[in-house]
């Protein structure tokens, strides 16, 4: 009558999980294949999918400059995003970090742009603000520096207006140093304190080392998800001028509808995870010469 | 000789202090400018916004022209019919994918189930897989099935749990002592029983937090719609937004920037109403907004 417990366990464990397992399925497990499938023929849409072996990747690797292009584009983005925000949280974060009136007020405003960041409607600011005669021309121009070209316009500098969009997103990563920098006990302080260091001795030998978890973390996501831009580059400049903010998911979103190269976009699309990938691994693999966790130290 | 050696320490509290609040006076500004620049633009008539594009006060009112005109809509679709929508599907997702995310972390964290371990591992592959590596197929299943243009092609996608929604709950859970759900087991609670009436009450602060990122992701979600959604009437807010910067569509920049203001709105009542909760959940989880 009564089923064994490990029985039971089993039957509730499943129920509990199908919700997440007919996603899984139907939402990554099945496309995966249809995707990898693909990724090997020339497919339209219209007609039936024509196998052509990995002439897809030969030609992404050998014969599309755009590829590499997006590629660039997209690694810019990244290793100067990235780095730069969180940099910039981190001051911030310090600066916070004090006993002054009205710190709650100010925290919650330097939060506010990443909040509402990833909404079009900031793209479609940022499109008037640094395009032309938008308000980054005219305070350059009363401050005497003559441009040919907005920001926007220009193919070499379109992209660094896209990622201080970015880096104007810093306040979740500044909530988490906030939160990591409480955690670091004061008496690692005053000890330094009592040996006489500099705050810039300090800051290098206690505040960044105790901070490198978070660090990790932070570095992890943001990469994951900076590697993803695609809204921005989409609305604000559309890719252009000259292919100068093409990111890599906005190539993958035209070859596959605009121009019907479904095989193509998948096997773009399968580059695109292995790079994330190899990053993720790298990271990782990192992690033990500079990430110090309070746990490992006896 | 003492008094004025605290005096002067006291002043230069005090100088301190002021250097701190100019810095981040100055900083609040430069944060806030950009959407203080949208409520102002779209306050603006159409003919001044770009004459004095910086200036944050308007020469020439037109609110109320502005406000209409854009509420209006495009293509003869209203704007509060993309509202609706948008607030369709962001609900519908967000209950269902926090719900699933629920059931699922408390199997991977209190139920020992063959390959537990396995599936687990599985939740946090797709967590480093970005999802618009799937979207191709998707849209091929999804026109298969004939359900792209309908909202359940834009709910689907979140209805089953975010992997990133199950690693924090399943984290949370571990956090909470077992000897609850053992008394209560004792007591003759079975597991379902366990999850809602002993430890829901304890993870709650966390699903709030995720059903709030959940809220803000669907919201101002784009690239999804854009790709599911071609007819108009089933259009979510960042699509409508999208087509009303094309000018051969329309040519009202006044109407752009009132509605793209409008859209702001649900983020920021929900950011005021539950701002312990966020700040809160970031300082502990570190979600990316």
């Amino acid at each position: 009558m009564s089923l064994s417990k490990k029985r039971r366990n089993n039957i509730v464990g499943y129920i509990l999980l199908t919700p997440w397992l007919v996603g899984f399925v139907c939402m990554y497990l099945i496309p995966s294949g249809m995707s990898l499938f693909y990724s090997f023929t020339d497919y339209n849409l219209l007609s039936a999918p024509d196998f052509i072996g990995i002439d897809n990747y030969i030609r992404m690797f050998t014969r599309d400059e755009k590829f590499w292009q997006a590629l660039k584009v997209t690694f810019m983005y990244v290793l100067i995003l990235v780095p730069a925000r969180l940099a910039f949280a981190l001051c911030v974060a310090m600066m916070v970090n004090k006993k002054h009136k009205g710190i709650g007020v100010y925290r919650t405003l330097y939060y506010i742009p990443s909040i509402i960041g990833g909404s079009i409607a900031v793209s479609v600011v940022w499109r008037q603000l640094f395009g032309n005669g938008g308000v980054f021309m005219s305070i350059s121009e009363a401050l005497g520096i003559k441009q040919r070209s907005s920001l926007l316009g220009n193919p070499d500098t379109a992209l660094l207006a896209i990622i201080l969009l970015g880096v104007w997103q810093f306040g979740s990563s500044m909530l988490t140093f906030l939160s990591a920098l409480k955690t670091i006990p004061n008496s690692l302080y005053e000890s330094a304190m009592v040996d006489g260091s500099r705050p810039f001795y300090t800051f290098f030998h206690i505040t960044i080392p105790m901070l490198t978890p978070t660090i990790f973390f932070n570095l992890i996501l943001q990469i994951i998800n900076g590697f993803r831009v695609f809204t921005e580059s989409y609305v604000i400049t559309d890719g252009g001028p000259l292919d100068g903010t093409l990111s890599y998911v906005l190539y993958m979103y035209r070859k596959a509808f605009t121009h019907f190269e479904m095989g193509y976009s998948c096997a773009l699309a399968w580059v695109f995870v292995a790079i994330v990938a190899v990053f993720t691994v790298l990271l990782f693999w990192t992690q033990n010469r500079w990430v110090y966790y309070e746990s490992d130290a006896k | 000789m003492n008094n004025k050696k605290t005096g002067s320490i006291r002043s230069k509290k005090k100088r301190e202090a002021a250097r701190f609040h100019i810095g981040a006076i100055l900083l609040s500004f430069i944060m806030v400018y950009p959407l203080l620049w949208l409520v102002a633009s779209s306050f603006k008539s159409n003919d001044t916004i770009f004459i004095d594009s910086y200036s944050l006060i308007p020469k020439v009112w037109d609110a109320v022209k502005n406000y209409t005109t854009g509420w209006e809509g495009i293509g003869g679709v209203p704007f509060g019919r993309f509202m609706w929508n948008s607030l369709v599907v962001t609900v519908a997702g967000t209950v269902c994918g926090v719900f699933s995310a629920l059931l699922a972390a408390y199997a991977f964290s209190r139920i020992e189930f063959a390959f537990s371990k396995f599936w687990f591992g599985c939740v946090i592959v797709t967590l480093m897989i970005p999802s618009q590596v799937m979207v191709v197929p998707q849209f091929i299943i999804m026109e298969k099935l004939g359900i792209t243009n309908t909202k359940l092609a834009l709910i689907l996608p979140w209805a089953f749990g975010s992997a990133f929604f199950i690693f924090l709950m399943v984290q949370f859970f571990r956090g909470i002592p077992r000897e609850l759900d053992e008394a209560a087991e004792i007591d003759g609670c079975g597991k379902f029983g366990i999850l809602f009436k002993i430890l829901f009450p304890v993870v709650r602060p966390t699903v709030v937090t995720c059903s709030i990122f959940s809220f803000y992701w669907i919201w101002q979600d784009f690239f999804q719609p854009l790709i599911f959604m071609s007819d108009i009437r089933e259009f979510t807010v960042p699509l409508a937004l999208n087509m009303y910067l094309d000018p051969n569509s329309f040519n009202n920049y006044g109407g752009l920037f009132a509605m793209s203001f409008v859209s702001l709105i649900p983020i920021i009542l929900f950011f005021i109403i539950f701002q312990k909760y966020i700040v809160e959940g970031i300082a502990m989880d570190g979600i990316k907004g």
